[in-house]
């Protein structure tokens, strides 16, 4: 089989929920639902052949290969061609709503940063030739290459190595300014450290963001990004993660507000024993553009990877998209992953686009899988609520907020997720309304 | 007192390709407070549809005929009013729901039907208390809605609720099948609680005469094609354990 026939093929397999799923009569109900995707063992296909699989890109200049092995970067931003929605990676953003994050000068203010908590933890602003600048990544496209010719300070939070930090570090990022901004933050977690940090974006913004995650040997941290923008703001965030020997790293995303938010985390090893969990939730409202799009990059060998990424839709023109990129090199054996994508829809009106890939060069690993689902709520869970007088709109509610609340249970601190519940509270109170 | 009044029902089945495929068809029926009515009959002869026509299920759609609760128009009523009107359906198979804890949704539940919170002070007693007696582990309060439960949870479960939520009129659909005899017992005694206590009135639907040796009917009906084919008291239930549904099934084949 040819590898075009395989790609074929591949793209049927979950065409029923990739690539704009219609809102119509012939989704899947979910949770409970039918679940399309496969788990592959050993890198064997139920054929037995060992899987490789190249995702289909668009014709980018200058890229040398197709799959995400080969993905460009750079940090000019004129290394990288204009957006159009022919690429790959921009063609579900709406573009004309970026405000100029693509090519515009990113010299507006910042959002100021404040701090609490995380005792033991050291956070400065730093020039741009500090040494910890661009050691977790460089921009894989262009608006992450745009902030990264534009900012002028850098955010450096420094967790000492041998650190146990008990108490959350809470960083704020308050936007006051709808002109194009740029901003860089590192996040260094030095050997054997144990921190939590979560990012937490408010007030108005149009900002492309670079956020580097460097997760030294042994140290295990925990990021939870968490976008509350009001909704005429703008943020791209490249969000990424190298993590040393036996390193722990937990990401969970939560999306929520903003006119356009397009978060890129991606996940890199540089030596075996790495773990990486990374969840996501949005909510997505009327008129929303949610966007996450994953890459997990398995270089080395007995590494471990889990992606559940859960997303809600309500109203006209809500937009979601997942994209899941997982990469397993040919070096990368002993590789254990799965990802996961579930998504609710609440109403008539929303699109969701979910598109899993797993691209596989060996055929020796532990396991690998992918299951991508989108749907509307199950009429049965509703009847069955209904049937004992709860009335259908918080029926509605209580199975949503069950369907959500898997994701805000992996944040682990209590104070913080419930913080987080009532953010779900309000939106949920507010799409309802 | 309380009267659940089925006149002349005739209702349809609403099929994947939105076709129609009519079941029942000329049901009546009262049942008051405090009585007990047997529908028993063969699979297939329409119970569990005029159990979940009663309670409102979407997948089915009433032709013509009427149901009333002490005089109000049930068929008029959303699921959720029907229930916070009095009723109760305590089903043959009771859905998983992910993410909702047991304890969570039986306070709901409890509320939407009263139309206030119960007593901080003596709800989680009461629950507790009330899941003993049923032999259920409190464990269950932590669990998702009927997630991984046995077949025996299930069914226990829906009399829990029964026994909270005191409908005035509830229908069992079933409650009996998959349960060895002691939990049938636990279960029966569950119903005799909310007969006596609460006086409710009861529709137990069964294929089996079993259960009628715990909770004792003052009515047996027999179900058959869509209708109520023959009642009288409990000897017909001893009748129809020594004949079977035999009898019936050939004069509606006919
Ligand atoms: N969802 C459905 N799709 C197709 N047929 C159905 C459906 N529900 C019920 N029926 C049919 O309606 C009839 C009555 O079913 P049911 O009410 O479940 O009977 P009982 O509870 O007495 O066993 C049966 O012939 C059954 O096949
Ligand atoms: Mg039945």
């Amino acid at each position: 089989m040819s590898t075009t026939d395989q790609t074929a093929r591949d793209t049927q397999d979950t065409s029923e929920e990739v690539g704009g799923v219609p809102t119509g009569e012939d989704r899947v109900a979910i949770p409970g639902m039918s679940q399309e995707g496969e788990t592959l063992q050993e890198g064997r296909n139920q054929a037995g052949e060992p899987e490789i699989r190249h995702t289909q890109h668009g014709d980018i200049s200058g890229v040398p290969d197709s799959s995400r092995a080969g993905r460009f970067t750079s940090y000019d931003v004129a290394d990288f061609p204009p957006l159009t929605s022919t690429l790959e990676d921009w063609r579900f953003t709406p573009l004309k709503r970026l405000r100029g994050l693509d090519d515009a000068a990113l010299d507006g203010p910042a959002p100021a940063v404040s701090v609490t908590g995380g005792d033991a933890v050291e956070v400065t602003s730093v020039p741009r030739d500090d040494a910890r600048i661009g050691s977790a990544g460089i921009p894989e496209d262009r608006v992450s290459a745009n902030a990264w010719s534009s900012f002028r300070e850098a955010t450096v939070i420094s967790i000492p190595r041998d650190a146990e930090v008990q108490e959350p570090l809470i960083v704020t990022f308050t936007g006051e300014s709808d002109r194009p901004a740029a901003q860089h933050v590192v996040i260094d977690a030095g050997e054997n450290s144990r921190a939590l940090v979560v990012l937490r974006h408010v007030g108005t913004a149009v900002l492309s963001q670079n956020v580097e995650f460097s997760v030294s040997d042994g140290a295990s941290l925990t990021v939870v990004s968490l976008q509350e923008w009001t909704d005429d703001s703008v943020h791209a965030s490249s969000q990424q993660a190298r993590l040393g020997k036996d390193a722990t790293f937990k990401h969970v995303l939560v999306s929520l507000g903003g006119d356009l938010v397009r978060v890129t985390p991606s996940t890199r090893f540089t030596a075996t024993g790495g773990d990486v969990a990374m969840y996501g939730l949005t909510f997505v409202d009327e008129g929303q553009h949610l966007e996450s799009r994953l890459f997990v990059d398995h270089s080395v060998p007995r590494c471990k990877s889990r992606v559940n990424y859960k997303s809600a839709l309500q109203g006209e023109n809500a937009h979601g998209v997942w994209v899941g990129d997982v990469l397993i090199r040919a070096e990368a054996e002993g590789t254990d992953t799965y990802e996961l994508n579930r998504n609710l829809i609440l109403n008539d009106g929303p699109r969701m686009d979910s598109v899993p890939n797993l691209e596989i060069e060996t055929g020796l690993i532990a396991g690998a899988g992918h299951a991508s689902t989108t749907g509307q709520l199950d009429d049965e869970h509703l009847y069955y609520l209904m049937s004992r007088g709860i009335p259908e709109d918080q029926a509605r509610r209580l199975v949503v907020r069950g369907f959500l609340f898997e994701i805000i249970q992996q944040v682990g601190v209590e104070a913080l997720e419930e913080q987080l519940r009532a953010s779900l509270e309000d939106e949920l109170a507010r799409t309802e309304s | 007192m309380s009267t659940l009044e089925i006149k002349d029902l005739h209702a349809s089945v609403i099929l994947d390709d939105e076709t129609t495929k009519p079941i029942l068809k000329g049901v009546n029926l009262t049942i008051n407070s405090g009585e007990v009515h047997a529908i028993m009959g063969p699979n297939g002869s329409g119970k569990s549809t005029l159990a979940s026509t009663i309670a409102g299920h979407p997948k089915y759609q009433v032709d013509s005929g009427s149901v009333t609760l002490d005089g109000q128009d049930v068929l008029a009523m959303s699921v959720d009013e029907r229930a916070r009107a009095g009723l109760f359906l305590a089903m043959q198979y009771p859905v998983e729901i992910p993410g909702v804890t047991t304890s969570n949704f039986l306070r709901s539940a409890k509320t939407a039907v009263d139309g206030e919170a119960p007593s901080l002070r003596t709800w989680t007693k009461d629950v507790r208390a009330a899941m003993e007696k049923l032999k259920i582990d409190t464990d269950m309060l932590l669990r998702n809605v009927n997630e991984g439960f046995s077949g025996g949870e299930k069914k226990r479960h829906e009399i829990l609720q029964l026994e909270i939520l005191k409908p005035k009129i509830a229908l069992l659909d079933e409650t009996d099948s998959g349960l060895d005899v002691d939990a049938l017992k636990i279960v029966s005694e569950g119903v005799n609680r909310a007969l006596e206590q609460d006086n409710t009135g009861i529709m137990l639907i069964t294929h089996y005469t079993r259960i009628l040796r715990y909770i004792k009917p003052q009515f047996v009906h027999v179900f058959s094609d869509g209708r109520v084919v023959d009642q009288g008291g409990p000897e017909l239930a001893e009748q129809l354990e020594n004949e079977g549904y035999d009898r019936y099934v050939q004069a509606a084949a006919k």
